[in-house]
């Protein structure tokens, strides 16, 4: 019987389909694996399952009855419990306290003893290992993880879904959640696991579906298939060609990372050499170090195990001011929250980050007439279609948002450049003028620093490609020596062989 | 020892509309709504008091007019915040600025006086027989306003509610991780505006105490920032019920202390900064440690 | 553009005034008053005659300083809430330097007196602003609890060591030579309406001119992309809440310099909270909360000849402000300002 049947589901995000006419089935006791990179919308579908989202179209089966999840608790009545990415629990509760909230026992007052004692036998009957009057601020990681499985049990679910459960845990806690989840399927829990780890899904799954851009790109029993089919699903067939050719030599080194750690869990450090002239671009997907190696290098975040070098000077210690100073651009991926200011104009922005510089400012008073003509001539440059450069920043399309951020950064002829997820949410025009831009710039000798969760991206621009896998740089090599299937497969956990 | 019951007596009686007070933000805030305008909402209830006194000639209706006008005004103050998505400690601030207003306004149209309201009846002091004549507690029972009693109830009320409740639970969590709670299907507002109207009502008895049972009239201003002070004992207190009864007696005591230290001439001013001083210094030393709900001032879908 | 945005804001404003006024009106009925000859004599009351426009300007001015300073803290994303105290702590403390340095010659002490009040207000200003850098504490809590502090010890100060002779609580003249002097006889307006326009130019030319003053705009509108550009987000925190302090406290000094020539309990009829309201509705912006200040000011030298003309108390006007405080900080109450808006996405 079909635990799950979810039928042409869509849904779409104003002009994104994060979900794009899904078919979906789980079949009841297995443990069925939702495989993909990063944005292809399989936590959209998993939390239209469990009703924190309404469906745009489709329709959904439970046990083969069609059923209307309009809530948490619709969903918790017909059985399905979800565990977050980001956990759902309240720190100064006692973990008894945050699994019976909101379905306690007792009328009005508590029934402390009869919540305990039904969370005991569940706890028991699992074989899980938990103090119930722990606060919870005071668990490990795994920890918390287990209070929020017990939590689904405890409302009764009999399919578990679990959001990239294993992105914050050691191998360790891997190992042990694995063993849980195994159990539970033995005693006729059905579990749906979203990862985009091969090996995981491999190890741990009957069955695998694989989810890109939005579609089901296929489905199987996980013993029919292997890690090299499934990587090549995830990606895509390798159709472009390599469009980066090498017009120049690379240069010196301009920035280097000497055995950085990039987040406690890493188990190896990493390290990385950009050249003058050189494109080295970082793939992976997202949440597996990007944006610790974003705030390490520009200096939003202390350095607490390894070196960094810029233009051959230790870097470390300096400031965020500081490593601007001596030639250092940054183009965030997330520009709304750290590249821009929405409610001042273009100039405005223009001015961000470089209010201190001689150009822009004489005696401590800005001069704004150098700002106007420089942000002019960069509004020209770019071809940004603005109505003067006056106007709120916040009203521009993203394409004209970050040709703005990118004209401001370059316009300090900065030699080293760190560029992350230049064009999210970008429509085609703009992501062809951002990746001239990005060519040009490479050309003119400058060493950049590219992070991308696209892939395609990467092999397009890159002279060489690194590859990052929980915090490890897994793979370097020059952009050519492996194919985009192989290119996945490290992505997903494969580690480069050393020859 | 005639002097230690005088003392206690007093710091009882004084520290009802702080413990009240504190109650309020206690509530308010354990939601995790901001609550600067008890001081207001007190100011109306001392007003309502009189005036539901004044028309009906009975003081208790006074009493629950007070009750029912502090709620509405609890409501219309989770309205503000919750649906109108208000900046919280503004219209605390606003609130404060309108009862003092408003109350004034009022006496003048009732009563065509400024600056205080004629004469009302008023609520009578009890004395317990038996129980009073205990040596120190007995101050507890002797001549004592039946607010005090309440008080008692209310705070055994509130703890009794917070956490052997499951809509305290519930309620609790609101304040440190609302979405958690909202995850776990609880209709967060919901909780959130009857808090606010029990707080209301709260903070309108309190306010009625300041007019018709400590005194038998209304005076303009007359809350004199007790209810900042209840503000004050709520966070000294930890933001918990019982600790706000404590905190509350320990600026009680400070206060009626003044009255016993003229020989040591410590100005009144001085006395009356003490409270605040303390929770200024308790902020800075234990100030990471000493947090308040998580989530304080968060709003939810 | 610019301007599209200026007119949403100003209309915003408007809206807020207009209910608020409606609401009073409603109150007025009540009392059993006509809200026409109670809004007519306000209007009689405050723009008059020259002498009448020049006092209502006067009374404008201490909610002129405090709406800039809470505009100022709210330019880096801090609530001024103790303006109130702050102001307090610099009238006596300009007040205090003048008596004790009396000796001085007069231009060196109304710069000193007018300096130390203005150093206590920055004193007091800061320390909610180095609780929230530090700590990442409400410094709403702290300021609410600076101001009671303030203002009790300065009262202790006027009903105690600094009391003269006779019953009202006030402190003793401070020299003649130093009192701010008037610019219309026989009304309240002095030399306090310049020193006021100084100050909003150079916060003017400060916020949108200077370097320093637009890292301080930009830490308000986005903390993290500050912190990302290199700015240091912290220090402007406390550095706005110092110079929050040091315009409050102006408040404070102008009255007693001007008005009162000493510090007399219950100068301030909640200059520091009504500041907050003009702040807002003049959308933290110079010119907007001078336009508001005025407005306010009107309103309080209207009341006088209301409440002598019809039984309206002149708290009602206090009503009215403070109507205006709680909707001009509801955003989703001005709706048609969100469909206007929605046309745009």
């Amino acid at each position: 019987m079909d635990a799950i049947k979810m039928i042409g589901i869509v849904k779409c995000f104003g002009s994104v389909r994060a979900n794009d006419g899904i078919d979906f089935v789980v079949k009841k006791q297995e443990i069925h694996c939702l495989l993909g990179e990063n944005g292809t919308g399989k936590s959209t579908l998993m939390n239209i399952l469990f009703g924190l989202y309404h469906p745009d179209a489709g329709e959904i089966f439970i046990n083969e009855e069609k059923a209307q999840i309009s809530n948490p608790n619709d969903a918790y009545g017909k059985g399905i419990g979800m565990v977050h990415q980001h956990f759902m629990l309240v720190n100064q509760l006692t973990v008894l306290e945050n699994i019976i909230l909101g379905k306690e026992a007792g009328n009005f007052i508590l029934n402390r003893k009869e919540s305990r004692r039904n969370v005991q036998e569940l706890v028991e009957r699992f074989g899980f290992q938990i103090d119930l009057d722990e606060k919870v601020e005071n668990l490990s990681v795994g920890m918390m993880q287990r209070v929020e499985i017990l939590k689904t049990l405890y409302r009764g679910a009999d399919i578990i879904i679990l959001d990239e459960p294993t992105a914050v845990l050691t191998p360790q806690e891997v190992d042990e959640l694995f063993k849980i989840l195994r159990q539970l399927k033995s005693s006729g829990k059905t579990i749906i696991f979203i990862t985009h780890k091969l090996n995981e899904t491999m190890s741990l799954s009957d069955r695998v579906t694989v989810i890109r851009k939005g579609k089901v790109v296929f489905s199987c029993d996980t013993k029919d298939t292997s890690e090299k089919e499934l990587a090549t699903q995830m990606v895509g067939r390798q159709v472009e060609e390599i469009v980066a050719g090498r017009d120049s030599k690379p240069g010196e080194v301009l920035l280097e990372l000497r055995n950085v750690r990039l987040h406690s869990r890493a188990a190896s450090t990493v390290n990385l050499k950009v050249h003058a002239g050189e494109i080295l671009g970082i793939a992976g997907v997202d949440g597996n170090g990007q944006q610790e190696l974003e705030n390490l290098i520009t200096g939003n975040q202390k350095l607490t195990e390894g070196e960094l070098f810029l233009y051959g000077t230790n870097a470390g210690p300096l400031s965020i001011q500081e490593r601007k100073n001596m030639g250092l651009g940054y183009i965030p991926s997330d520009r709304h929250k750290n590249a821009m200011v929405s409610d001042f104009s273009i100039s405005e922005n223009f001015l961000l980050g470089y209010q201190d510089s001689k150009e822009y400012s004489k005696k401590g008073l800005v001069d704004y007439k150098a700002l106007a003509a420089d942000a002019q001539k960069q509004v020209e440059t770019f071809e940004i279609k603005v109505a003067g450069i006056d106007q709120q920043i916040g009203q521009l399309s993203g394409g004209n948002q970050q040709k703005v951020i990118l004209g401001r950064e370059i316009s300090h002829d900065p030699g080293v450049v760190l560029v992350a997820q230049p064009v999210r949410g970008l429509d085609i025009g703009a992501i062809e003028r951002v990746h001239k831009t990005l060519l040009d710039l490479r050309n003119q000798g400058k060493a950049i620093l590219l992070i991308s969760a696209e892939l395609s991206e990467i092999m397009n621009l890159s002279d060489r490609i690194a590859v990052l896998y929980e915090g490890e740089a897994c793979a370097q090599f020059e952009n050519g020596a492996y194919t985009k299937e192989e290119i996945g497969l490290f992505m997903a956990g494969k580690k480069q062989e050393v020859s | 020892m005639e002097i230690i019951n005088n003392f206690l007596s007093l710091t009882l009686q004084l520290s009802v509309p702080i413990v009240l007070g504190a109650l309020c933000g206690t509530i308010a805030e354990r939601g995790g709504v901001i609550l600067l305008g008890v001081e207001g909402m007190m100011l109306i209830g001392a007003f309502a008091g009189v005036a539901g006194s004044f028309f009906t000639g009975s003081a208790l209706a006074g009493v629950l007019f007070s009750i029912l006008l502090g709620g509405l005004v609890g409501w219309l103050y989770a309205l503000f915040c919750l649906k109108w998505k208000a900046h919280q400690s503004v219209v605390g601030v606003g609130v404060n600025l309108f009862a003092s207003g408003i109350t004034a306004v009022m006496l003048k149209t009732i009563w065509q006086k400024e600056g205080m309201s004629e004469t009302v009846a008023s609520i009578s002091n009890l004395t317990v027989p038996g129980l009073s004549r205990i040596p120190i507690l007995g101050a507890l029972f002797k001549d004592q306003s039946p607010y005090l009693y309440l008080m008692f109830l209310i705070v055994g009320g509130v703890w009794l509610v917070f956490y052997r409740t499951k809509y305290g639970l519930r309620y609790r969590a609101i304040g440190d991780q609302p979405y958690a709670v909202q995850t776990a299907g609880v209709p967060v507002n919901r909780y959130r505006y009857t808090a606010m109207i029990a707080a209301g009502a709260i903070a309108g008895l309190a306010g009625s105490y300041l007019s018709i049972s400590q005194n038998n009239l209304f005076v303009v201003d007359m809350t004199a920032g007790r209810g900042f002070m209840g503000l004050a004992a709520n966070i000294f207190g930890g933001w918990q019920p019982v600790g706000s009864l404590a905190a509350g007696m320990v600026f009680a005591v400070a206060q009626s202390a003044r009255f016993y230290l003229t020989d040591l001439e410590i100005p009144s001013q001085i006395v009356q900064m003490l409270p605040y001083v303390v929770t200024l210094l308790i902020l800075l030393f234990v100030g990471k440690k000493v947090k308040g709900p998580e989530a304080l001032g968060k709003l939810v879908n | 553009m610019k301007n599209q945005k200026n007119m949403t804001e100003l209309a915003k404003s408007l809206a807020a005034i207009l209910l608020a006024l409606v609401i009073g009106a409603l109150f007025i009925l009540i009392s059993g008053e006509s809200p026409l000859t109670a809004y007519g004599a306000l209007l009689q009351g405050a723009l008059g005659s020259p002498q009448a426009l020049a006092n209502t300007v006067s009374k404008s001015i201490p909610l002129a300083f405090t709406g800039l300073a809470v505009a100022l803290g709210s330019r880096c994303g801090m609530l001024n809430i103790g303006a109130e105290g702050q102001l307090h702590a610099g009238a006596m403390a300009s007040v205090l330097t003048a008596l004790w340095f009396s000796f001085l010659p007069a231009p060196l002490l109304v710069v000193v007196s007018i300096a130390a009040g203005i150093m206590a207000g920055m004193l007091v200003g800061c320390v909610p602003g180095i609780f929230k850098a530090k700590f990442n504490t409400s410094e709403v809590i702290v300021a609410i609890m600076l101001n009671y502090i303030c203002t009790l010890f300065t009262s202790w100060l006027v009903n105690g060591p600094y009391k003269v002779e006779g019953s009202t609580a006030q402190t003793e003249l401070i020299p003649e030579s130093i009192w701010f002097g008037r610019l219309l006889p026989r009304t309240q307006l002095t030399y306090a309406l310049p020193l006021l326009i100084l100050v909003a130019v150079l916060m003017y030319i400060f916020l949108w001119k200077t370097s320093a003053g637009f890292k301080l705009r930009a830490v308000g509108a986005n903390p993290n992309a500050s912190r990302t550009a290199g700015i240091k987000v912290n220090m402007y925190l406390i550095t706005s809440m110092l110079l929050s302090g040091g315009i409050a406290a102006l408040a404070g000094v102008t009255e007693v310099f001007g008005k009162y020539h000493r510090f007399i309990e219950g100068f301030s009829p909640s200059f520091g909270f009504t500041g907050i309201a003009v702040a807002i509705l003049g959308r933290n912006h110079p010119a907007g909360v001078m336009l508001t200040a005025f407005l306010f000011g009107i309103m309080d030298m209207g009341s006088l000849r209301m409440s002598r003309e019809t039984m309206v108390s002149t708290n009602m006007v206090t009503v009215i402000q403070s109507l205006v405080i709680l909707f001009v900080a509801a955003p989703e109450l001005i709706k048609w300002h969100k469909r206007s808006r929605a046309g745009r996405h």
